[in-house]
């Protein structure tokens, strides 16, 4: 199993709940897709060619100094526990991770990671240069991904068309090759049924959303991943602001959503997130989606003030080591389909009452 | 409803704006919506890629049919544009030259738009480039926007498939 010590933060800084906005925002992400030109893109080139193409970018991040020190990985060598690993922590997508049993792993296939940047290498594109910040950092993010960008530009021969700008894979991704995203917890706007009128002005103004997991996820947990839809034609500063400007639009419709239903329907909603955070505390067995969901429930009473001594750093952190592989990990260990709802609930549980020890109990301190 | 521009024409799109943090809806005609550069073809939440692919190549842009003439699917990647409907990926940078027409087209409807007003690539090797002859025949300008493809100097390529364009046009 690979040591994800060697991680700055375990690649999992953005958990840290410490940013803008972070009872609502969980983390931003920007991503830019680069090609190299004198290479074929995904779909046309060979086993060969991917490894070229893997070589070409280790020396060229070994010589950038935002990537010098980055710890490597071969996800073509690596065991599929790992590999679900690295996707659960948002560092592989599910292209390159192939975390199903029988999935197949694409030669070639790399990730460097360096403090909260990384790069896929021999994705759908050749580069996927990321960045994900904790909370509401769409700036940070961008200028973290820029300065890569920049870098190994110097470095690499990017495909770009004088017109149309850099070159991808996917014709939706031309020109600045430029998705950010930002995960955003909207339970308030869920329960007053306002989400569906949202999410569709959202995509009348050029933004779409995703599930926690990004492209072809579901929605769970009321974590929406709000992004970009275009980008070709607006520069990446304006992008980026246009995303930005809606997305505090939509912070402040779930803000006032919250205190509508605190208003209104008080005890409805202190009944949930009371009852949400009994069963995490003392359930036996947890699915993975019903513990998302009952997630939200606590971060939403957290958010309100209702449940005083729940960090939200620790139910960022449920949020992945829930997971299966993490799981797993944690138990240093395969676990079985029958065992996993089982150690899930039991590490759900060790994680509340490590903060009943360390902040006091929650029991007993609602706002009656 | 009429467009909330000019006020004279028939609106034939709704927009949403965002303006100091409002949320402004009012219908727009398209002389208007035009002008601040809104597609009012098909919105982009109902047109998902695949309803694009599945109509590409029924009018085979004159790049395809330049691309076909030479005998090639893409000099780079063999990928021809039937390759291109299957996947949805394109193969190579070159394909981007070689189907400019459909490709275009695609992507004025995805983005509203073709021109990347976005970061610049300074990509040094791109700065030297031959120059063409003076007057070459349309067999020259073949081989040499072949030999551009080739060697991947896409502005150099573009050059010579409109002089190949403009040729054609001066003999019709």
């Amino acid at each position: 199993m690979i040591d994800l010590s060697l991680l700055p933060d375990g690649g999992m800084a953005w958990l840290e709940a410490s940013g803008v906005g972070s009872h609502l925002v969980v983390s931003t992400r920007v991503r830019l897709a680069r090609n190299l030109k004198q290479h074929r893109f995904a779909t046309r080139n060979d086993a060969a060619e991917r490894e070229a193409i893997y070589g070409e970018v280790d020396a060229a991040a070994a010589e950038a100094a935002g990537l010098r020190r980055a710890v490597r990985f071969r996800v073509d060598h690596l065991e599929l526990a790992d590999r679900r690993l690295l996707h659960e922590r948002h560092l592989l997508s599910r292209e390159l991770a192939a975390p199903e049993p029988e999935g197949r792993v694409r030669q070639g296939g790399g990730l460097l990671v360096q403090e909260s940047a990384s790069i896929m290498v021999n994705e759908e594109d050749h580069l996927r240069l990321q960045a994900i910040r904790s909370g509401f950092a769409l700036e940070g993010a961008w200028k973290a991904v820029s300065t890569l960008d920049v870098e190994l530009g110097q470095r690499l021969a990017f495909a770009f068309h004088p017109e149309f700008g850099y070159l991808t894979s996917c014709p939706t991704n031309v020109g600045t090759g430029l998705r950010a995203s930002v995960l955003v917890h909207l339970p308030g706007l869920v329960l007053t049924k306002e989400i569906n009128k949202i999410l569709q002005a959202l995509t009348q103004v050029g933004l779409t959303f995703r599930g926690l997991y990004g492209e072809g996820s579901e929605v769970v947990g009321n974590l929406f991943q709000l992004s970009n839809q275009t980008t070709l034609g607006k520069s990446e500063p304006e992008l980026l602001d246009h995303l930005g400007k809606l997305v505090r639009l939509v912070i402040e419709n779930e803000e006032r959503a919250r205190q509508l239903l605190l208003r209104d329907a008080t005890s409805i909603i202190e009944d949930k997130v009371w009852r949400a955070y009994a069963l995490l505390r003392y359930a036996r067995t947890l699915s993975l989606d019903e513990t998302m969901n009952l997630l939200s429930g606590v971060r939403l009473g957290v958010g309100l003030g209702l449940i005083p001594n729940v960090g939200m750093y620790a139910l960022n952190k449920l949020l992945v080591f829930a997971q299966p592989a993490h799981l797993a990990a944690t138990e240093r260990r395969t676990l079985s389909d029958d065992e996993t709802p089982v150690r899930r609930a039991a590490y759900v549980r060790q994680v509340l009452e490590d903060e009943v020890g360390r902040r006091g109990p929650s029991a007993g301190t609602p706002s009656a | 409803m009429m467009c909330k521009i000019c006020g004279e024409r028939e609106s034939v799109i709704n927009v949403t704006e965002i303006v100091d943090g409002e949320v402004r809806t009012g219908g727009l005609c398209a002389k208007c919506a035009a002008e601040k550069g809104i597609e009012t073809g098909i919105g982009l939440a109902e047109t998902p890629l695949g309803g694009f692919l599945a109509k590409l190549g029924e009018g085979v842009g004159p790049d395809a049919a330049l691309a076909a003439a030479l005998g090639l699917g893409c000099p780079q990647c063999g990928a021809t544009l039937h390759d291109f409907r299957e996947v949805g990926r394109v193969g190579c940078a070159s394909c981007y030259l070689i189907f400019d027409a459909p490709l275009r087209e695609l992507l004025r409807r995805l983005h509203g738009s073709t021109h990347h007003t976005g970061s610049r690539y300074a990509d040094s090797s791109a700065a030297i480039q031959p120059s063409p002859p003076s007057s070459p025949s349309d067999g020259d300008l073949r081989d040499q926007l072949k030999r551009a493809i080739e060697s991947e100097q896409f502005e150099l390529a573009a050059e010579l498939r409109d002089r190949i364009r403009r040729l054609a046009g001066d003999r019709e």
